[in-house]
This record gives structure tokens, sequence and C-alpha cells, in this order.
């Protein structure tokens, strides 16, 4: 009878002294494949900026000439942003014998204390922050300062944004031109 | 005696399930990043402690490093007849092709009386070209386009339009626009807006950082 032949190796019928075909594996080394996978992860973890824009709350007082808000002097502290990052401050209101002393520079590194120092030092009712910026300030020296009355828990309300005085304006021109502020 | 014989272990170990992982991942982190709108107004926004997130759907107000004012209008469901509104408010007379065209534009940078010539070009104007809307106290357009706006979502909740109103400025941009813009809000009687600033952790020893909770509002 005819048989059909089913063995590999292109009809040669397998004897002795016959070479089997060698079978290859179907197993892949994954290790490169592993390795890049992973270089790709770390990539794309570490170039993701998590970064998340946040909103921060602005209220505005409504422009009325009536209901001007009286502030006390002695809980009254002005807060004044010049040009080049420079922050001014005074206490209370400017005395034109006083003018030289009570105005005073420092930095967004330094106000944080100071405005600490002057909430723990006066009732909480007293208490005003009044800001006020110069035309040469920037955006982000507003909203810090803003956000300095944040970290610093003052209540809203006791902080309000208002337009500087000439007087301000000159005391600041010339403290500027005192310190070399460009 | 006879030798007791360890069985040699292969020392290959099967990487499939290991890569399975790592391209897993590698796909999760991909397609769970959110792609950043290609961004036409380049801003850097200061930081602020705020750790509320800005909402997705917005009435963008964006202040550029040199001054200028852009208008975006995030709200797709009333910006036509928000530009309709302002159409008619202050009679541009715009024809249809061109109302298509502004209102098919992603942000309104411009005078209103070079609006009809910007809208007419063959080309688009790139951003950094765009003058910007003017906001000085003697003509605050800034002001009409909000006018438009409140006029837009006149007898809804006005809450909702508030928290929509997102001002996004370059730290650099100089105080007197942001004031301008204020002006411009407080014009048409929208006191409550919100600053787009990037996070920040509350500094160590604050006054925030004691009582341990972030602004909440």
């Amino acid at each position: 009878m005819a048989e059909m032949d089913t063995s590999s190796g292109g009809g040669h019928k397998k004897g002795p002294g016959v070479k089997k075909a060698k079978k290859l594996s179907t197993r892949v080394d994954l290790t490169p494949m592993v390795d890049l996978g992973f270089l790709l992860l770390t990539f794309f973890v570490f170039t993701t900026t998590m970064s998340q824009s946040t909103a921060m709350n602005m209220n505005e007082p409504k422009d009325d000439p009536n209901s001007q808000m009286k502030v006390k002097n002695s809980g009254a502290m002005t807060i004044l942003l010049g040009k080049g990052n420079q922050v001014y401050y005074y206490y209370g209101q400017l005395m034109p014998e006083t003018i030289s002393q009570d105005f005073k520079s420092t930095t967004f590194k330094g106000i944080r204390e100071l405005i600490a120092a002057k909430k723990n030092a006066t009732p909480i009712d007293d208490l005003m922050y009044i800001i006020k910026s110069d035309e040469k300030s920037t955006f982000k020296n507003a909203i810090d300062i803003l956000d300095e009355m944040t970290i610093s828990a003052v209540p809203p309300g006791h902080y309000a944004e208002v337009d500087m005085t000439d007087v301000e304006k000159m005391l600041i021109k010339t403290t500027e031109q005192a310190n070399g502020i460009q | 005696m006879p030798k007791v014989k360890i069985p040699r272990k292969s020392t290959n170990i099967d990487m499939t399930a290991m890569c399975d992982v790592a391209f897993l991942l590698l796909s999760f982190f991909i397609l769970a990043t959110k792609q950043k709108p290609p961004e036409v107004l380049a801003v850097k926004t200061p930081t602020s402690v705020s750790s509320t997130a800005a909402p997705e759907k917005s009435i963008l107000i964006t202040l550029t490093k040199d001054g200028k004012v852009f208008l975006m209008l995030g709200d797709e469901t009333k910006k036509n007849a928000i530009i309709d509104d302002f159409n008619t408010t202050r009679g541009l007379q715009l024809t249809g092709p061109e109302l298509a065209r502004l209102k098919k534009s992603e942000y309104i940078g411009m005078p209103v009386n070079k609006l009809k010539s910007v809208l007419n070009m063959q080309q688009e104007v790139p951003a950094n070209l765009m003058e910007g809307i003017p906001t000085d106290s003697s003509n605050n357009e800034l002001a009409y386009w909000f006018r438009s706006i409140t006029n837009a979502y006149k007898g809804e909740d006005q809450r909702k339009l508030q928290e929509m109103i997102l001002v996004k400025g370059d730290g650099e941009a100089l105080y007197p626009i942001f004031k301008n813009v204020k002006q411009a809000l407080k014009a048409n009687e929208i006191f409550k807006f919100r600053i787009v600033t990037e996070g920040e952790t509350v500094p160590v020893g604050s006054e925030l950082y004691k009582t341990g909770k972030t602004e909440k509002k």
C-alpha cells in the first residue's frame, strides 16, 4: 500500500546518519524591548510637567464715593509696589516731619514678616493693609502681594487696593534714585 | 557515595511579562497626559498658593508681556450671541462671512476700527502682530466687549458667569494694564473674577501653613 510521507526534512527518509533539521526556538529575547519600553516611560514621566493652572479669586469693591472706609491710623499699614520688585511701606499716615524715617523700603522676601508682625501687633478690627501699585510695578507684583495676604491669613476685607497719591509717587522716585534702581 | 545533583537552573527569565508592564505603563501615561493646547499667546503666569483649579470653560482675558490684551471666548454656546451683540451694539456692520470668520477665530485681539480690515485679509494675522484690544481709560474697548458678554448672559446665573471670567497675565506685564482690565470689568458691574496662576506650595512657617489649610473659597 502507498503511504504518505509525513516526516519533515524535504522528503528525505529518516535514517541513520541523516541530520535532523534544527528547530528554531520561537522565543525572542525581549530584554531590549523592555529596555526601550522603560526608557520611553521614564522619558515621558520626566518631561511631563505636572503644572496645573490654579485660579485665584479676586473681589473688587464697588467704586462708591459715599462709602469711604475709615481706617484707624494705628492699624493701617500702607504697602507700595515700585519697579524692580521693590516694596515700600509705612505705618499709619505719613507726617511731613518724619517722612524720611517712616517711609521704608524692603523686598518681597522681607514683606512677609512685616505683614505678620503688624497683624500680630494690631487688634483684628483695626487692621488694614493698603496696597498701592506704582505704574512701573508688574502684574506679578500685584498678584504676589495679594498672595502674601493669603499666606499671612489676613482676612478678606482687611486689605484693599488704592490709587497712589502724588506724594507717594515722588517718594518712590527719590528712593529709587537714591538706591539706584533701574 | 552517590553525588547529590543540584539541578542547574537557567538564568534566562521570561521577559514577556515585564515588557507588557512597561508598555502598559507607557501607553497609560501617554494617553492620560492631557496635551496642552497650543498656546498662541505665550504667557508666564505668576504663582500663588491658591489651590482651586482653573475652570476649563472660560472667558479668558490674556495680558501679554508687551501689554496687549486679548480676549478668548471659551463658551461655545454663547460665543455667537456675544459677537452678534457686539456687532449690533457697536455698529460694526460686519457682513456674514466676516462675522463667521470672527466667530471662528480663537481669540480677539484687534481694536474695533481695524476689525473689519483684519477679517478681510487673505491670511490670518499671527498673534504677535495683533495690536490687542485697547484698554486705556479714554477708549476702553474691553469694556464694550464685556457689555456684550453680560448682555449675552442676561437672565442666567450670574455666579456662573463670574466663575468663568479669568484673567491670565504675564508676570512682567505692567500694572496699569491690569488696572485697565479691572476697570473694564467694573464698568460692567463685574466685581468678582479670577486670576490664573501657577500653583505654589504654602511657605513653611507662615500663618496659612500653621492653620493647615489652603485657601478654600
